[in-house]
């Protein structure tokens, strides 16, 4: 409650929660399929341009328009095609056959290679990118904070064991164990990536809280939760935790951004999310080859989409530490 | 003490006002308008408790007060020999702080760095204040440290910080401060944090070399007791105001202020013993202060119930040394004693005599290594956690430093509750919310302290609090571990007072640690004095202060009546 107060009188710290509680709606809307739902379907022309900017006029849009004479060529040379008759009759039962005619020329965020809506896309992007960040993010602070609470807290031989096994999981490359645990888990897909990004993000979390347990665990109100009863579990929990856990979230707000932008890479490398889902990395690769044919949007979009989202969390989480502080006015 | 006929005050400090700005609403008035001399070669203590202004008036004339926040009001002046200090540049300000102002600091381990040695530290402040090359610089620095009283300086020049004692670190300090031969000395709380033997002896050495340089000195502390020997002029301070200022023995022979009769009076006394010290509020409002209680006697009579029977209780602390050698430190040596029912047993010695090793030994916090705690008969050092579980709540514990015992993340509300949850203490959270504001009013405090966190208290409200969970325990023995060191004067006797209370009304044993003698001789029924892990002496109160039989219970009552002849 106080600390709700001490939030509402940050004005920054209320601007940056608007906008996430914002980015959270429209993930939450897309969930549940009431918005984005047909981000897939090819809704423009191929590279449609963004509203704001106009039809294209540039000669690179023509060769699309030309296509009817294209397809009238083979007559010249007077092999007739066999499947003609059998594709005609195919595309007649296709809907996409209409749509195809209805394509319009301009879209909010402009189009993709294949006429998909960008703005449906980083719709559907966010989703994605959100949840995987969050849910690794969240994934790798739980063990970090576990195995460091156990280790700073009890010390001597836990603490061997925990940092022996930190120092065998730092010692391997990165990349390696990436591929490692993508090859054990061995399925493509949005859980794999977060399952692969939390499993091997929790290490630098896992120093630090130990190294804040440390710290704690001989002070005075530790030794007086002692004297009064308080089991070890619940001076772990209870009493040092809310204390140290301005640390586990500031790494939880940094580490949700470290993910968000790990899965670009993973996608990349072909580890990410599968091709039938969308996402912010899948974007920006996609938006790589576009980008010499002066295809600006994809780009654009989704890199906006993060920075705010990414600037937003990292704001909203300090504002948050803040608050929570009792000591901090 | 000079007797020079002095011309023009060295130091003048006329209405001087300072703000703090809290946050975007709030100021805090933290001086209102306060006036001094310090004169050339004379001796000015400013006393007063924490929260008066001592330190920030300190700060002002130094030119060190936080830019961010802190302004100094309009019509404010400062004047150092004729020099406006409020309107002198920085760097001449930063001149003058180095060559004719200096300051010692209260807490000496913090002030030195630890990385360098004192002779390096030292020898800084004679190369850059006074252009002295590295030879000289050293030979100075000797010197220095020869008169300060550092035995054997040749050699203890290249020791780092830690090497030194606490004692020869504030000398250390005192050191760099006269090196260049200042006109005008600042001592912020210089003993305070020192043991009481050493606290003497730096004490004598200050007020040494103001005779000897002829310096001026401004010497700032929260006890009245120690100025009677060091000043000449005594200014006492009270929320930014001044109370009462004049001539040291005017002040302690005819006080006029309430409030400086007060802090007189709120010392527990070396010869009697009231059933309830004075505090404060006595003399405020015009009540003078006439509470003449009667006197509690003191002292075991031999038929009382042992709660708790400690024997040969022992710490060793073992160091790695070299790849297979270990260093044995014993911490606690041999300790036998017990507590009466419903008695007090006061536990006196310095830093690093084992005070407080041995209370946590008793309540289990720290593993004993030898010996038995005989709880009603029980061995508790025998016992699993989960077999202990049931007498932990019979023995609790207050610590000495209310700012870090109370999770700054609980409300007193949670504190409270807390023990009374895992002990299943009441048959409901209503009842367990009754009984924890029940609690708080037993200790004055009042029902809307249930919501606050403890940074919205002050040091001896959350003393209190500390004090109530251990209550709503209902403990046999409550162990106090320097419960009441870190609060002041004011606040300690009202904190003594309510310990008495509750330990009348409660039957409750006391183990009372403290440095403090005069404390211990009030509180307690019986004393035990500690020194390096053993206990040296134990005998009825009035006997050990009457009759010490041990050389080093002799020299611990001699330095605290040296301080205190008044």
């Amino acid at each position: 409650m106080l600390a709700w107060h001490r939030l509402c009188r940050d004005r920054v710290g209320l601007v940056s929660l608007a906008v996430v509680t914002g980015y959270a709606l429209v993930v939450i809307m897309a969930v549940c399929g009431w918005i984005a739902q047909d981000w897939s379907r090819e809704v423009g022309v191929n590279y449609a341009p963004p509203v704001f900017v106009g039809v294209d006029s540039s000669p690179l849009e023509k060769p699309s328009a030309s296509v009817p004479e294209v397809t009238a060529l083979p007559d010249d040379t007077g092999i007739a095609d066999p499947l003609a008759d059998v594709i005609a009759e195919i595309k007649k039962g296709m809907p996409l056959a209409q749509a195809k005619e209805a394509r319009v020329q301009t879209l909010p965020l402009g189009g993709d290679k294949w006429g998909r809506d960008v703005l449906k896309k980083t719709i559907k992007g966010t989703e994605t990118s959100l949840i995987v960040g969050l849910l690794s993010a969240l994934l790798a602070v739980a063990i970090g904070t576990l195995l460091g609470a156990q280790a700073g807290y009890y010390g001597g031989r836990v603490d061997d064991f925990l940092n022996w096994f930190y120092s065998i999981f730092t010692s391997i490359p990165y990349l390696l164990l990436v591929l490692a645990i993508a090859a054990v888990l061995n399925q493509k897909g949005t859980l794999t990536v977060i399952l692969i990004l939390g499993l091997t993000g929790w290490t630098g979390i896992f120093r630090l809280v130990r190294a804040e347990y440390l710290k704690h665990r001989t002070r005075e109100y530790v030794l007086a939760a002692d004297a009064i009863g308080a089991s070890n579990t619940q001076r772990m929990f209870m009493h040092i935790f809310p204390n140290v856990s301005h640390v586990v979230l500031v790494q939880l707000s940094l580490h949700v951004v470290l993910f968000i932008k790990s899965e670009v890479i993973l996608s990349f490398l072909g580890f990410g999310v599968g091709v039938d889902t969308v996402s912010w990395g899948s974007m920006l690769s996609e938006a790589q080859s576009e980008l010499i044919l002066g295809k600006w949007w994809q780009l654009v979009s989704a890199t906006v989409a993060m920075a705010v989202l990414v600037t937003a969390f990292s704001l909203f989480a300090d504002a948050l530490r803040d608050a929570l502080d009792p000591r901090l006015k | 003490m000079t007797t020079t006929a002095d011309k023009a005050p060295l130091l003048e400090v006329r209405d001087l006002k300072v703000d703090f700005r809290l946050d975007d609403s709030s100021v805090l008035h933290a001086l209102k308008g306060v006036s001094f001399d310090v004169p050339a070669h004379g001796t000015v203590a400013l006393v007063g408790e924490s929260g008066s202004g001592k330190s920030v008036t300190a700060l002002a004339v130094l030119g060190l007060l936080p830019k961010s926040n802190a302004t100094v009001r309009d019509g404010s002046r400062i004047n150092y020999r004729g020099r406006d200090m409020l309107s002198l540049s920085r760097r001449e300000i930063t001149t003058l702080r180095g060559a004719e102002i200096s300051m010692v600091f209260q807490e000496p381990m913090s002030s030195l760095n630890p990385v360098f040695t004192v002779g390096y530290q030292l020898g800084e402040v004679l190369k850059k204040h006074l252009g002295l090359r590295d030879k000289p610089a050293r030979k100075r620095a000797v010197e220095l440290l020869n008169e300060v009283g550092i035995p054997d300086p040749q050699t203890r020049i290249d020791a780092y910080p830690h090497q030194l004692s606490g004692g020869q670190q504030q000398r250390v300090m005192i050191a760099m401060a006269i090196a260049c031969e200042p006109r005008l000395l600042i001592a912020d709380e210089p003993t305070t944090a020192l043991d009481v033997t050493v606290q003497r002896q730096v004490l004598a050495l200050i007020a040494e070399l103001q005779r000897r340089r002829r310096m001026a000195m401004l010497f700032i502390t929260h006890d009245l007791g120690l100025v009677a020997d060091i000043a000449d002029t005594v200014v006492v301070m009270r929320d930014g105001e001044i109370r009462e200022q004049g001539a040291v023995r005017d002040i302690f022979s005819q006080p006029r202020d309430a409030y400086t009769r007060a802090l007189l009076a709120c010392r527990p006394p070396a010869n009697k013993r009231p059933l309830r010290l004075p505090v404060v509020e006595d003399f405020l409002d015009d009540k003078q202060g006439n509470v003449q209680s009667p006197e509690r006697s003191r002292g075991l009579r031999g038929d009382e119930g042992i709660v708790l029977k400690v024997g040969h209780l022992a710490k060793h602390f073992y160091f790695r040394e070299g790849l297979f050698g270990k260093r044995e430190f014993t911490a606690v040596r041999d300790a036998s004693f017990q507590l009466a029912k419903g008695k007090t047993l006061g536990v006196v010695g310095e830093s690093g005599s084992g005070k407080t090793t041995l209370a946590l030994m008793i309540m289990r916090l720290t593993p004993a290594s030898g010996g038995e705690v005989l709880f009603h008969g029980a061995d508790l050092l025998k016992f699993s956690a989960a077999q202990a579980m049931p007498y932990k709540r019979r023995m609790q514990i207050v610590f000495q430093n209310p700012y870090a015992s109370l999770n700054p993340r609980f409300t007193a509300g949670q504190t409270l509750m807390e023990p009374m949850r895992i002990h299943v203490l009441g048959a409901n959270e209503e009842e367990r919310i009754s009984m924890a504001l029940e609690m708080l009013a037993k200790v004055g405090l009042p029902e809307s302290a249930f919501f606050k966190y403890p940074h919205e208290f002050s040091g001896g409200q959350r003393q209190r609090i500390a004090i109530a969970r251990c209550l709503t325990m209902k403990p046999d023995v409550l162990i106090c571990d320097e419960a009441v060191s870190a609060l002041d004067l004011s606040v300690q006797a009202q904190l003594l007072n309510l310990l008495q209370d509750l330990q009348d009304e409660y039957q409750m044993s006391y183990v009372f640690i403290s440095h403090d003698l005069a404390v211990v001789r009030y509180m307690s029924d019986q004393v035990m004095v500690m020194k390096d892990g053993e206990i040296v002496e134990m005998a009825d109160a009035d006997e050990i202060y009457a009759r010490p039989q041990h050389a080093y219970t002799r020299q611990l009552l001699d330095a605290t009546r040296g301080i205190e002849r008044q």
